[in-house]
């Protein structure tokens, strides 16, 4: 216990002398300077608190996050949904596990303009942009998490007369799950990608028009506290997702990895 | 020791995987009510593959099984299977494990986690209904996957050689605690292992499989006098060990 204790405290340290780090030589830099668009960490920091307090931080997260939360919650659901089903189902597997193997490795946010050419530059146009880069992950994800149940556990199942529902009831997806789970989190991390590039292409919205805007009044210490900022809270989620993903499926309770 | 009333029959069973792999080849054989028989032979001689086709988990190619006078076309109530791999749920504790035939079978917790904690306690598992598969050592796990099959009731029990994984105190504790099961519950046993001495020692009929594909090269009704002896008598037994010689006398032109 207090081993554990211990551990954990000088792994704190650790990761506050390479923030500083970090920090430090941000700040030696922006002070040299490289470039004029390049601010000190401290102006950046200054910033930042001004757009905190001014209320226009929390104003553009708020317009951020309906598109990525209307997305991704849109893909845990059909998404989800449509990778067990091609788990379960040779004929779904057969017609659309080439199409997620393609979208997997196509980059998708080229298609982003053919959006919005299509659906305008609403809402609807950014929530597809999160959902075209998130879903193949969460797809793949819970396909694969269905596709590799231990056939030992499946015979085990109708060993004991399972019916079929039982089998992926009891058996396959509580298998899954920990895969499903994981999905999930690499689609949130692709979905981060795919509103700021959203927000940057289609119309300014959010943390997108935050950046957008102070860079094109010259506000460089506010374009690099809105751009940190987005990849702080992404980077939190994720971590976030993870812990969680420790605590609900620990390894070795785990059906799969 | 002349066959009692066969409760388990196979006629000319053969079986070929996809890919073309003969794993049986006109198996023939009859297995008696309320002993043990054990299938022995070398490895990949296809002896999982017969207790599969037995247990109704894959269909034979050729032939039929029948069990209690009925033919079979799927797994059934009257019997239960124990894997080799234990096949247990890694994310249920053992009362789960060991209640989770009967959970299929749709019976209400409270009256299925009752069975499976007494099955428990004959496993000799008590104070270990919440512990998880990953706490438990390899001899501890097969423990709960036969304490699993005997929930369920069932009159034949399959066992894929369940005692592979474990040391051999372990082993030979398990092979008493198996004879001491035989003698007090109305068991069918169905036993396959690659060891002479197990086979010898356990069985009431041994069935000898040829390597691949198998075929029933010799069976064997041991005919071990038991009566009150212990196990290391037994084992210096003279029939014992004739038995033993017998059967490797046969197996050791199968090994290349
Ligand atoms: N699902 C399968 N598909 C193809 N071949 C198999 C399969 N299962 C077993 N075999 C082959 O059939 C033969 C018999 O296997 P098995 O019954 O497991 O033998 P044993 O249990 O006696 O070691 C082996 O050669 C094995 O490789
Ligand atoms: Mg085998």
């Amino acid at each position: 216990m207090q081993r554990k204790e211990l551990i954990a405290k000088r792994r704190l340290v650790w990761q506050l002398i390479s923030f500083a780090l970090v920090f430090g030589l941000w700040e030696l830099a922006g002070r040299w300077p490289i470039s004029l668009a390049f601010p000190p960490f401290s102006k950046t920091f200054l910033a930042l608190l001004r757009m905190t307090a001014d209320g226009s931080l929390a104003k553009a997260y708020l317009s951020t996050a309906q598109p990525l939360v209307i997305g991704i919650v849109l893909c845990g659901i059909a998404g989800i949904g449509f990778g067990i089903g091609m788990g379960l189902s040779r004929t779904i597997e057969w017609f659309s596990l080439p199409v997620f193997i393609i979208l997997q490795a196509a980059p998708m946010a080229a298609i982003i303009p053919l959006i919005t050419y299509i659906y305008g530059i609403g809402l609807t146009s950014k929530v597809l942009a999160v959902v075209f880069l998130a879903a193949p992950v969460i797809v793949m994800n819970s396909y694969k998490g269905i596709r590799n149940t231990n056939p030992s556990l499946i015979q085990m199942c109708r060993s004991f007369l399972g019916t079929r529902r039982q089998e992926i009831i009891k058996i396959i997806l509580p298998h899954a799950a920990a895969l499903i789970f994981a999905g999930l989190r690499l689609g949130l991390a692709m979905g981060f990608i795919g509103i700021v590039i959203a927000e940057l292409l289609i119309t300014p919205t959010g943390i997108g028009d935050l950046i957008t805007y102070h860079s094109s009044v010259a506000d460089y210490p506010e374009m690099f506290a809105a751009i940190a900022s987005i990849i702080a809270v992404a980077a939190f989620a994720i971590h976030g997702l993870q812990r969680l993903e420790h605590k609900l499926f620990p390894p070795e309770i785990r059906g799969s990895s | 020791m002349m066959p009692a009333e066969a409760i388990v029959e196979a006629r000319g069973v053969g079986k070929t995987y996809d890919g073309g792999v003969e794993a049986l080849k006109d198996v023939s054989l009859a297995l008696s009510r309320g002993r043990l028989n054990t299938l022995l032979g070398p490895s990949g001689c296809g002896k999982t593959t017969l207790l599969k086709i037995i247990a109704g988990l894959i269909p034979p190619s050729r032939g039929e099984v029948w069990v209690k006078g009925k033919k079979v076309d799927g797994p059934g109530p009257e019997r239960a299977f124990v894997f080799q791999d234990f096949a247990l749920l890694p994310w249920a504790n053992v009362l789960r494990n060991v209640a989770f035939g009967l959970e299929l079978r749709g019976m209400p917790k409270e009256q299925r986690d009752d069975l499976a904690r007494k099955q428990i306690a004959e496993a000799g598992l008590s104070g270990f209904e919440s512990s998880y598969p990953h706490q438990l050592s390899g001899g501890m796990r097969q423990r709960v996957g036969l304490a699993r099959a005997l929930a369920v009731d069932a009159d034949i029990i399959l066992m894929d050689e369940p005692f592979a994984s474990v040391d051999e105190q372990t082993r030979r504790k398990f092979q008493e605690e198996l004879l001491d099961l035989l003698r007090h519950k109305q068991k069918t046993v169905i036993f396959v292992t690659h060891s002479i001495e197990e086979a010898t020692y356990l069985s009431d009929q041994i069935v000898l499989l040829s390597p691949r594909p198998g075929t029933v090269s010799k069976i064997i009704h041991p005919n071990i006098e038991r009566g009150g002896r212990n196990p290391d008598e037994i084992r210096r037994d003279k029939n014992y060990l004739d038995v033993v010689d017998e059967i490797w006398q046969i197996l050791k032109h199968y090994v290349v």
